[in-house]
């Protein structure tokens, strides 16, 4: 079974996001760019169902500008057989990554695809949830567990009130949550093997998308600022401001 | 044309968040619809009769919809859609694991984890952890939407007295299968409603010092327990107790953090609570930053005193 992962490349998570002044966006310039943290779990099981057998080749894609092609080679130093980069300068929205996606299982004929949850620029949460769609396929979203059995996939979910289990029907989609596993790093004979992988170039054009944004962004803004308070000084302060000044107890 | 609410629910009764959601609804215009999908779930309809503001329940009761797979309840609710201008769910985990799917079935883009209503096209929603909030605007035929419930206040639960009408299924799509669930027990309040959160993080080193240190706490204050993603991933406690991003979003009237940092991503999660205190060791913290009340010191010492002194 191939395996398909999906891989965006976001604003790395340890940088404090600053909104352009004049309300277009936020500030992506000098910025540090990485793997979108739940694709990585995305990578890294993929990886471990090629090491247990269960897969045979595991292909990482990415989807928009040039750089897109940095976080597949991280996928590929991780270990990821070989990459495809559709390549565009748009800003894709959600739909129209699941359509590209769409369009490159089709290509691919995987029977498994894998993303992440959610991207931590957009917080979206719904790419996978799409893509099942659109191909009728089955999904296992916010998985903590995945194992693939005779004839169908064993997917357990992080849910509201704790874990969910659920038997899909392969081919599906499943997209990861935290505790899924953790992602390894890439060893430095890896990085350097990872240079000769092949990455195919793939355009929304060439794939029959139309990968334009649906929804306009008027404005971003900063939200409000909350106002930093005291210091107490003891847990009799503590509980008296709480009774008598704040009124929350 | 008139807005269709997707309520979350246990077939018994509603998930709160669904409440805030019909208020949501109304903040758009229109004739408020919900729509309970479900198996035996004639008493999870009722209580959507009663919510104030609801104009009509559509109740679809069938085994496809026991656990609302989204590869069953989609279909159902893209028939339904149609005749509406926008669908609405809480953004719960069953809202957003069905949502996209509908969205996509539509061929629309969802509008994700709405805070605020500007008019019938245009929502503002947290991006990037909520460091930036974006308006956006849809020019899509349908608008699908999910609420983030902390933004908007609960529709009062009794009160309304809509009819419930019953809707034909619309077939299982033999996609998937329900197994099991192993759901987190507790008596106390659940988290992302609760008027009192007490968290833990990393700093409660175990799981057996959220029972002796947290629990007792909460239980004084009526609170919920929560917890940062490090304690959760640590093992301490379940999974849904994560509070952040990428967890649950919550915002009591006090929300208590202990032995927590305060990173950006648990932030997003508790940072528009009415009252936030801060118990660390460390007063250089990010969490003092938002902390109403800080209190330095060895929580261990401190948690004990407070819940002596409550
Ligand atoms: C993709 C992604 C998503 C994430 N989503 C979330 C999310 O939804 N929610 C979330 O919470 N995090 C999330 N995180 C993780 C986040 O970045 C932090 O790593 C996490 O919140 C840290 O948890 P913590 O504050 O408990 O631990 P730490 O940062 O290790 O802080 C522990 C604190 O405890 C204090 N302490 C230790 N011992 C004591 C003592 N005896 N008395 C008093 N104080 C003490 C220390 O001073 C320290 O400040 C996410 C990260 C990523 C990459
Ligand atoms: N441009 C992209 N390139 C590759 N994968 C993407 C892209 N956008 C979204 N994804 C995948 O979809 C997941 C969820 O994104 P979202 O629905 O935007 O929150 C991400 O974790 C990725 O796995």
């Amino acid at each position: 079974m191939k395996v398909l992962v999906a891989v965006k490349r976001v604003i790395d998570f340890n940088v404090k996001v600053r909104v352009k002044p004049d309300g277009s966006g936020v500030e992506t310039a000098n910025v540090k760019m990485s793997m979108n943290p739940f694709d990585e779990i995305g990578v890294e099981e993929a990886l471990r169902l090629k090491e247990k057998g269960a897969a045979t080749e595991v292909v990482a894609v990415s989807l928009g500008v040039q750089a897109c092609q940095e976080t597949i080679r991280t996928a590929l130093a991780m270990g990821a057989d070989r990459g495809i980069h559709v390549l565009t300068d748009v800003e894709l929205q959600p739909l129209a990554v699941a359509k590209l996606l769409a369009a490159v299982v089709k290509k691919e004929n995987p029977g498994l695809v894998i993303l992440g949850k959610q991207a931590i620029d957009d917080d979206c949460n719904q790419t996978g949830q799409m893509l099942a769609a659109l191909l009728g396929w089955s999904q296992g979203t916010f998985a903590s567990k995945v194992a693939v059995n005779a004839g169908d996939l064993a997917v357990t979910r992080e849910v509201d009130g704790g874990l969910e289990s659920v038997a899909l029907k392969l081919p599906a989609v499943v997209t990861t949550d935290l505790r899924l596993n953790e992602p390894r790093y890439a060893s430095l004979p890896n990085i350097m093997k990872a240079k000769k992988k092949p990455i195919e170039a793939l355009t929304p054009d060439a794939l029959g998308v139309d990968p334009a944004p649906r929804l306009k962004l008027v404005k971003v803004e900063e939200p409000a600022k909350r106002q930093a308070g005291q210091k107490v000084k003891s847990v009799a302060e503590l509980v008296d401001k709480l009774r008598n000044e704040a009124k929350v107890i | 044309m008139g807005v269709l609410v997707v309520a979350d629910h246990d077939n018994k009764a509603l998930k709160a968040a669904t409440l805030n959601a019909v208020t949501a609804a109304a903040a758009i215009g229109g004739e408020v619809v919900v729509l309970v999908a479900g198996h035996g779930c004639a008493d999870a309809a009722k209580a959507a009769a009663r919510v104030r503001g609801v104009a009509k329940v559509q109740a679809v009761d069938d085994p496809a919809y026991a656990n609302l797979l989204a590869e069953n309840t989609a279909p159902l609710v893209v028939r339904e859609a149609a005749k509406h201008g926008h669908v609405l769910a809480p953004a719960t985990s069953n809202g957003k694991n069905l949502m996209p799917r509908v969205a996509a079935l539509l061929d629309v883009q969802q509008i994700s984890d709405i805070i605020a209503v500007k008019a019938p096209d245009t929502f503002v929603r947290p991006i990037y952890a909520g460091n930036a909030l974006a308006t956006v605007q849809s020019a899509d035929k349908v608008k699908v939407i999910t609420v983030r419930a902390t933004a908007f206040e609960a529709a009062p639960s009794e009160g309304g007295a809509a009819p419930v009408e019953s809707l034909p299924a619309a077939g299982d799509q033999g996609l998937s299968k329900f197994v099991g669930q192993e759901l987190s027990r507790s008596e106390r309040p659940e988290l992302t409603s609760a008027r009192i959160v007490v968290s833990g993080g990393r700093g409660m080193q175990n799981g057996e010092n959220f029972k002796t240190y947290i629990e007792p706490v909460a239980d004084k204050l009526g609170a919920a327990v929560g917890a940062s993603r490090a304690a959760v991933d640590a093992g301490f406690v379940p999974n849904d107790y994560q509070v952040g991003q990428t967890g649950k979003i919550v915002a009591p009237d006090l929300y208590v953090a202990v032995g927590i940092s305060g990173a950006i991503q648990h932030l997003a999660g508790m940072k528009d609570s009415k009252v936030i205190v801060a118990i660390n060791k460390d007063e250089e913290a990010p969490i003092f930053q938002v902390a109403d009340y800080g209190l330095v010191g060895d929580l261990f010492e401190i948690v004990p005193e407070l819940e002596k002194a409550l």
